[in-house]
């Protein structure tokens, strides 16, 4: 967890995406800046996970699964021919919906899979990897007598955190979060919101959410999209506050959705 | 109570009872044959018959050749059918599953685990013993059973494969993991126990196979035991169908003790494959 070197600014240009011939994303256009939160948002089906699964070339893996348009990593376009989708993805981390530590796996072996996996882990620095990683998620002082237990022995948010910290030990510049609190209880939601605000010193964090006071809270810019389009991006304020859009406007007042 | 009450918990009772004799009845009826075996074998399950070599007289006739021979033949046999069913599955789970050809291949894998085995004996004779000339050894014979349960070990490890989540395998990629990394660092440790069950069923179906290893030339009457895997070999089944077939009385007593002999090998075999599961499960656990 060195100070990455590149920032981690994503830029999406002109994105379609489908899944067969059903077209989830339409010609979006969105910049994420670096080490801010941005809020994706929007009801279930919007395209908004599809999205962030374009970022980190996951999208592609669905079978009958394809996309068009430019997507720019500090500049690079992430789609061309000779970037390698693995080496992207270690520059670019994910969080999923539901908690999935490796259940073969101790908490400390969890932490340093995606070192281990890789083949990228120096042992000798691995304890430090390790309390790193788990102070980084804010799990240390929970799990440090007990780093050799499973990490499915964990409770939920204890679990989300372990894999927040797997996804931070490979030092990512950008971290994608795929409703990450979706499958946690109130107390461990908030937890993970208050590392979040700690994290973004360091990383470009877009974080996918169908709750819209969690984005409020949290991000600093918050995107909205519908039906695969994107509607209305803004600061978080603003587009809470005073949105330009009717349907963002619509959606965030609990009209629909 | 009400009449229609009572007349649904009679014929719940009525239903649990038939259930019941379902499972004793071949339960009691295997009892009986293992009885009625064990009483036969009793007086031939001694030392000398576990360490004697075939001879002409009963009495004199020992299992020692058939045993080695068994555990050689199923030792190679799953040397041979592990990495080649577990590759074939993890290719048609993990990289096939878009392509046409795979069902296709899927179907055709059913349909192989139905074959007569001694369809698979004639297929060993023809391409193991003649076309690559191993000749009528143990290792021709080892590989006609790595055939016969080739289908068995696939299937089951395709059945493992498919109870481990996708969740696991996105967050192995999701991580950076090559498509090679996510299946040896995640999917097969996670799916190991499900494969060797797949084996102990392999194990199970081998080492009672008779047609396939009298095709292929297996002896029924040898001295000495295989130095090689090059060597003529007997097996316990072979052994114990010659004794079978002998007119002598005596020798029956020799079959059912082979027989004992056999089942204690397979309960050998299992209980060891069965260690390593649960071994690995607890690890799985994280209890060291």
């Amino acid at each position: 967890m060195n100070a990455p070197v590149a920032t981690g600014r994503f830029e999406a240009e002109e994105v379609d995406a489908w899944f067969g011939p059903k077209q989830v994303l339409r010609k979006v256009n969105l910049l994420i800046p670096e080490r801010r939160i941005t809020a994706v948002i929007g009801p279930s089906g919007c395209g908004k996970s599809t999205f962030i699964r374009c970022l980190n070339r996951m999208h592609e893996l669905v079978p009958g699964a394809r996309i068009a348009g430019r997507i720019r990593l500090d500049g690079e376009n992430v789609y061309a021919p000779d970037v390698d989708p693995v080496l992207l993805r270690r520059r670019v981390g994910m969080v999923f919906q539901k908690p999935n530590p490796f259940p073969t796996m101790s908490i400390r072996d969890n932490v340093l899979s995606g070192l281990r996996l890789t083949g990228a882990l120096d042992r000798s620095r691995a304890e430090a990897i390790v309390e790193q990683a788990l102070r980084a998620a804010a799990l240390w002082e929970e799990v440090k007598d007990r780093l050799g237990e499973p990490g499915v022995g964990l409770s939920g948010g204890q679990q989300q955190r372990l894999c927040i910290a797997r996804t931070l030990a490979v030092s990512p510049e950008v971290v994608l979060m795929d409703e990450p609190c979706s499958a946690l209880d109130p107390i461990a939601t908030a937890r993970i919101e208050d590392l979040l605000s700690e994290l973004k010193a360091r990383y470009t964090i877009v974080i996918v959410t169908h709750n819209m006071q969690q984005a409020a809270r949290v991000s600093d810019r918050t995107a909205f999209f519908l039906t695969g389009e994107l509607i209305e991006v803004a600061e978080t304020d603003t587009l809470f506050t005073s949105p330009m859009d009717r349907r963002t406007e619509d959606y965030i007042t609990g009209k629909f959705g | 109570m009400h009449p229609e009450t009572r007349i649904r918990r009679r014929n719940e009772r009525l239903f649990r009872l038939l259930c019941l004799g379902c499972l004793l009845l071949p339960l009691a009826m295997l009892a009986w044959l293992l009885g009625d075996l064990m009483i036969k074998a009793m007086p031939r399950l001694h030392m000398d018959f576990l360490s004697g070599y075939p001879s002409r007289r009963a009495t004199d006739a020992g299992i020692l050749p058939g045993m080695v021979g068994s555990l050689y033949l199923i030792l190679l046999t799953m040397s041979l059918a592990m990495p080649v069913g577990v590759g074939a599955a993890i290719y048609l789970e993990e990289f096939g599953r878009r392509s046409r050809v795979a069902q296709v291949i899927e179907v055709n894998i059913a349909n192989l685990a139905g074959v007569p085995s001694i369809i698979y004996g004639l297929l060993g004779l023809e391409i193991f013993v003649r076309v690559l000339g191993l000749g009528r050894s143990l290792l021709a014979g080892a590989a006609t059973l790595a055939l016969l349960v080739l289908p068995v070990i696939i299937m089951a490890t395709r059945e493992a494969l498919r109870t481990v989540p996708d969740s696991l395998r996105e967050a192995a990629v999701g991580l950076g993991a090559t498509p090679w990394q996510v299946v040896r660092q995640v999917v097969l440790p996670q799916s190991m126990p499900g494969i060797m069950t797949g084996c102990i069923l392999a194990v199970s179906r081998a080492i009672g196979e008779t047609a396939p290893l009298v095709v292929i030339g297996a002896l029924t009457f040898i001295t000495f035991l295989p130095d090689g895997v090059l060597a003529p070999f007997t097996a316990l089944p072979i052994q114990i169908f010659n004794w079978i077939s002998r007119p002598q009385a005596a020798f029956a007593h020799n079959a059912a003790a082979g027989i004992v002999v056999l089942m204690g090998t397979l309960l050998l075999l299992n209980a060891t494959a069965i260690y390593l599961r649960e071994r690995m499960g607890r690890m799985q656990k994280g209890v060291h």
